[in-house]
């Protein structure tokens, strides 16, 4: 059965275009399509959030979106919020207060930790754990997870404050 | 995990939506958030050859708070009934059940049409619904029409939405008094144990009015007005408690599951009934 699409994306800030069958996944478009290996496939059931992207605003957990339903999306990946030689405050955070174990769900939880603080830039221990409560760790214990969204939190507003 | 191919659709107003559901009948669904429909179809237990995208469609979306009526566009998500202060502050029932149903991605995604429409008895929407006596719109080829959320679930996953009508908005009068969503879970992004929606209003120290309804413990929602019943009149004493959660059990009809043996499951909705009486009681 032939029924590609043209779909045409933004995708951490490049355009692309291709054609796909409205069924395929947005995760296999990012990874397999596109090469952004990032975001990763841990359940693939909507459960876990290790594939988590940032789509038109929302996290969302990208196993389970059409990519028909990206057409005309804005999509940004953890490639989209820092590089090796450049890391988000998050992934400073992480590594500096051992967010992490095995990593492999360290992309989803460090997505969705920029957009729940890009929400709530002063979030409480609470508010940290109901806000990550999409992305499970296996390895962690979400302890120091817990500990570097908090102090990255603390960094950008710091940093806020000095710009200003 | 990739469902049977389909043909894809994302009409722009709600003729275009209407044409396919005509055209393809039971072989066409409408596409809400997804969260419900496309693990289905991933795992192949839904078959969708014609798939209609609604995020496009015109008027679906919208929180309206006018005087005492709420009105919801059914692709209102989750994520947007917690955040909306004004519905927040007429309905404050909606916000505190939202909190609670799956994890913040899918609440992002989830829509309120979508839970309501499903008939999955373990969405959380229908029995909240049902306890706000909400009505629901349908639009279908010959036009609009409303259904009370009490005479819309027949059975799991069948309501008396027909193939080719897509459920519009819910509308409700705003709640008055003291309020409750309780919800036993297993963990975070699992559908209900138990779960009771109460309202309740007090004048002069006794309860005046109240609704009670029950989620995921039948096949539809449980609207319990025997449980109402028991409260009424009185100063919800030790007594009254007791006799509105053996009228509720009187209504639940749970079955075994992987959330546990029916007699768990009535345990849990006794407790979880009598912490939202209590609860909504403090409030009132």
């Amino acid at each position: 059965m032939s029924n590609k699409k043209h779909i045409k994306m933004t995708v951490n800030g490049e355009e692309q275009e291709f054609l796909a069958e409205p069924r395929e996944l947005l995760i296999h478009t990012l990874r397999e399509r596109l090469n952004i290996t990032g975001p990763h496939i841990g359940c693939e059931t909507s459960h876990c959030g290790a594939c988590t992207v940032t789509l038109n605003g929302k996290s969302v957990k990208s196993c389970t979106v059409f990519v028909a339903q990206a057409d005309g999306a804005d999509i940004t990946t953890i490639e989209g919020l820092g590089n090796p030689d450049s890391l988000h405050v998050l992934q400073e955070s992480f590594k500096e207060h051992h967010g992490l174990q095995c990593g492999f769900c360290t992309p989803g939880m460090i997505t969705r930790a920029s957009k729940l603080l890009e929400e709530n830039p002063n979030p409480t221990e609470e508010d940290v754990r109901f806000g990550m409560a999409g992305n499970i760790c296996r390895c962690t214990g979400y302890q120091n997870i817990v500990k570097s969204i908090l102090a990255a939190a603390s960094e950008m507003n710091a940093a806020k404050e000095a710009a200003e | 995990m990739i469902p049977a191919a389909f043909e894809y659709y994302r009409p722009k107003d709600m003729a275009g939506v209407l044409s396919v559901l005509q055209e393809h009948g039971d072989d066409a669904r409408v596409l809400a958030g997804g969260h419900s429909l496309i693990p289905m179809m991933k795992l192949r237990m839904a078959e969708v050859p014609h798939l209609i995208d609604l995020q496009d469609v015109e008027g679906l979306g919208g929180i309206s708070v006018d005087g005492d009526t709420v009105r919801i566009g059914a692709m209102t998500t989750q994520h947007d009934i917690i955040d909306n202060a004004a519905l927040a502050a007429a309905a404050p029932i909606m916000r505190e059940a939202s909190l609670q149903i799956a994890d913040p991605q899918v609440r992002y995604m989830g829509t309120v049409g979508g839970n309501v429409a499903n008939g999955d008895p373990g969405n959380d929407m229908p029995g909240l619904m049902q306890c706000l006596d909400a009505t629901f719109t349908l639009v279908g080829p010959d036009g609009e029409r409303t259904v009370e959320a009490r005479d819309f679930y027949e059975a799991a996953y069948m309501t008396d939405r027909e193939d080719d009508e897509i459920l519009t908005a819910v509308s409700f009068k705003a709640p008055k008094g003291g309020y409750a969503y309780e919800k036993q879970k297993r963990k975070i992004g699992d559908y209900a144990t138990a779960a009771a929606a109460v309202l309740i209003t007090k004048t002069d120290g006794k309860c005046s009015a109240a609704s009670i309804a029950m989620t995921n413990l039948s096949d539809t929602p449980i609207w319990s007005e025997a449980a109402a019943e028991a409260l009424v009149g009185t100063s919800l004493d030790d007594a009254a408690i007791a006799a509105a959660v053996a009228a509720m059990l009187g209504d639940i009809d749970p079955t075994d599951d992987n959330r546990g043996p029916v007699e768990f499951k009535r345990h849990a909705a006794s407790i979880i009934l009598r912490r939202a009486i209590e609860t909504a009681w403090s409030r009132a």
